[in-house]
């Protein structure tokens, strides 16, 4: 396994586009902090574009780093390697990348200038989206053989957990806003990891005033301790499920 | 050694592999041969493990190969298309597969020598030609003291050296005792290597002999002959 990961590893750190990662999320989060003058406000802008692109980095780049691994998995499998264990190697590799990247770019300056509740929440959310979007990257691959397609599907869902699904959430609420349909509303907030997130960010901001009635909910339901602990146990099955699937896939496919 | 009951393959509808069974032992050199598209790299992928098939049952020294990955530190397998990572030389590439293998001492660097690898070391992978890539695929092949070989069109798209070379060490290998599995479309070039043939057509197991028993029964010099003078026999 580590021998494996060390040259998943290595064929990474060659790539560039990681230290790409880095340096334009470095960017991001320096210059969100000094133009801004309250840190709350350079945590909102921090957050709405760490919500945008770090899934859609982790997405797309891991999709299309696995169909560009196709050879390297052939070569390993042919010899006396364990399938599992590849494509296992292949997972941490990407999701250790992705965390660094994220850690060094936005993590850093998060610790320096907000406030520590905040900037722990953050780095924890953003690391879990990087790695579940790593993880949805594998299934991904893993459903077409197909490089194109397989590259549009994963564009199609990053579209459709970083924008669409807001909106459908939106819609219901504003078509629904007579009835009671709060919960619900929550219930369907913590379908998509990145909406999870926001949240959880949010309430650990004092914007969340602003949120009204659905903010005190969301206080009620995702502030305390329990709430925490569902919401990252959701985040987590996020990670778990699309893995666990495309695994079971990988084992059976024909290379 | 490898012994492979019943199996079968679709992909989709095509079926690949019908129902085959076949012992394969040691210090054989046997020839896998049949038309385009019979079935051969489908058999060969099977027994290394990178095609699953639905029915059947694989054997590697009495033990079933599913869910084992151990059995292919016996094997060395050179395919028939060399796939490899585009940004990696030569040297990372044997490098990474020794590293892989974890067997680092008492290497066989003959075909490693003769076909001078070492000047080409920091060449890209991408930028080869399909016959250097059949070389480094070759060393890879033979570099571990192997007891099997899989070898799938090993000649194709070499200079006629390299080719001579590249059957030396394939009968060297014999004599030796290992057991090898060569598929090729040249039967002339099989004359003098193998030992036994075998015939695949449309996914099923035609024919299984030995190729002095073969030449008797048929009265023909060469395989190529016999062959051709058996499947006119078989369709009158």
């Amino acid at each position: 396994m580590i021998r494996v990961l060390k040259y998943v590893a290595l064929d990474i750190l060659k790539n560039k586009i990681i230290i790409a990662y880095t340096i334009m999320l470095a960017l991001f989060a320096w210059s969100a902090f000094s133009l801004e003058d309250n840190e709350s406000k350079g945590v909102l802008t921090v957050l709405n574009i760490v919500l945008l692109t770090v899934p859609l980095v982790s997405i797309l780049f891991s999709t299309i780093y696995i169909y560009n691994s196709s050879e390297f998995i052939e070569l390993l499998i042919s010899n006396p390697v364990n399938r599992g264990m590849v494509w296992k190697a292949l997972f941490i590799g990407l999701s250790l990348s992705m965390v660094t990247a994220y850690i060094v770019g936005v993590g850093i300056p998060l610790l320096l200038f907000a406030n520590f509740a905040t900037a722990i929440m953050m780095v924890a959310t953003g690391i879990m989206l990087s790695i579940i979007f790593v993880s949805v990257a594998f299934l991904c691959s893993m459903l077409t053989r197909d490089k194109a397609k397989g590259i549009g599907v994963s564009i199609m869902l990053w579209l459709y957990f970083a924008l669409l699904f807001d909106g459908i959430v939106l819609f219901l609420f504003f078509q629904f806003a007579d009835y009671p349909i709060e919960k619900i509303v929550v219930i369907l907030s913590a379908l998509s990891p990145v909406d999870l997130s926001r949240i959880l960010i949010l309430l650990k901001l004092d914007v969340s005033a602003m949120l009204g009635f659905s903010g005190a909910i969301f206080q009620n339901y995702f502030g305390s301790n329990w709430g925490l602990v569902l919401s990252f146990a959701l985040l987590g099955l996020w990670i778990a499920v699309p893995f666990a699937i495309s695994l079971r896939k990988f084992k059976k496919k024909d290379l | 050694m490898i012994k492979i009951e019943n199996i079968t393959k679709h992909f989709g509808r095509f079926r690949a592999l019908n129902n085959l069974s076949i012992e394969l032992n040691k210090g054989e050199c046997i020839a896998l041969i049949g038309p385009n598209g019979c079935g051969k790299t489908t058999l060969i992928k099977s027994i290394l493990g990178m095609v699953l098939p639905e029915l059947g049952i694989i054997k590697f020294n009495g033990k079933s190969i599913k869910n084992d990955n151990e059995y292919r530190k016996h094997i060395g397998y050179m395919p028939q298309i060399g796939r490899y990572p585009e940004n990696m030389t030569i040297g990372q590439v044997i490098e990474m597969i020794k590293g892989i293998r974890n067997h680092t001492n008492d290497l066989d660097t003959e075909l490693y020598e003769k076909f001078e690898i070492e000047k080409m070391l920091n060449k890209k992978m991408r930028t080869l030609s399909g016959g250097t890539t059949q070389k480094v695929s070759s060393v890879l092949a033979f570099m571990f003291q192997s007891k099997v070989f899989i070898l799938d069109e090993p000649t194709a798209g070499l200079d006629p050296i390299s080719s001579e070379i590249l059957k030396n060490k394939i009968i060297d290998a014999k004599n030796k005792g290992c057991l090898i599995l060569i598929t090729s479309h040249l039967l002339s070039e099989l004359d003098d290597l193998v030992t036994q043939i075998v015939f695949m057509q449309e996914g099923k197991l035609i024919l299984h002999e030995n190729v002095e028993i073969l030449k008797e029964k048929t009265g023909e010099a060469t395989i190529a002959k016999s062959i051709i003078h058996l499947l006119k026999t078989q369709r009158a």
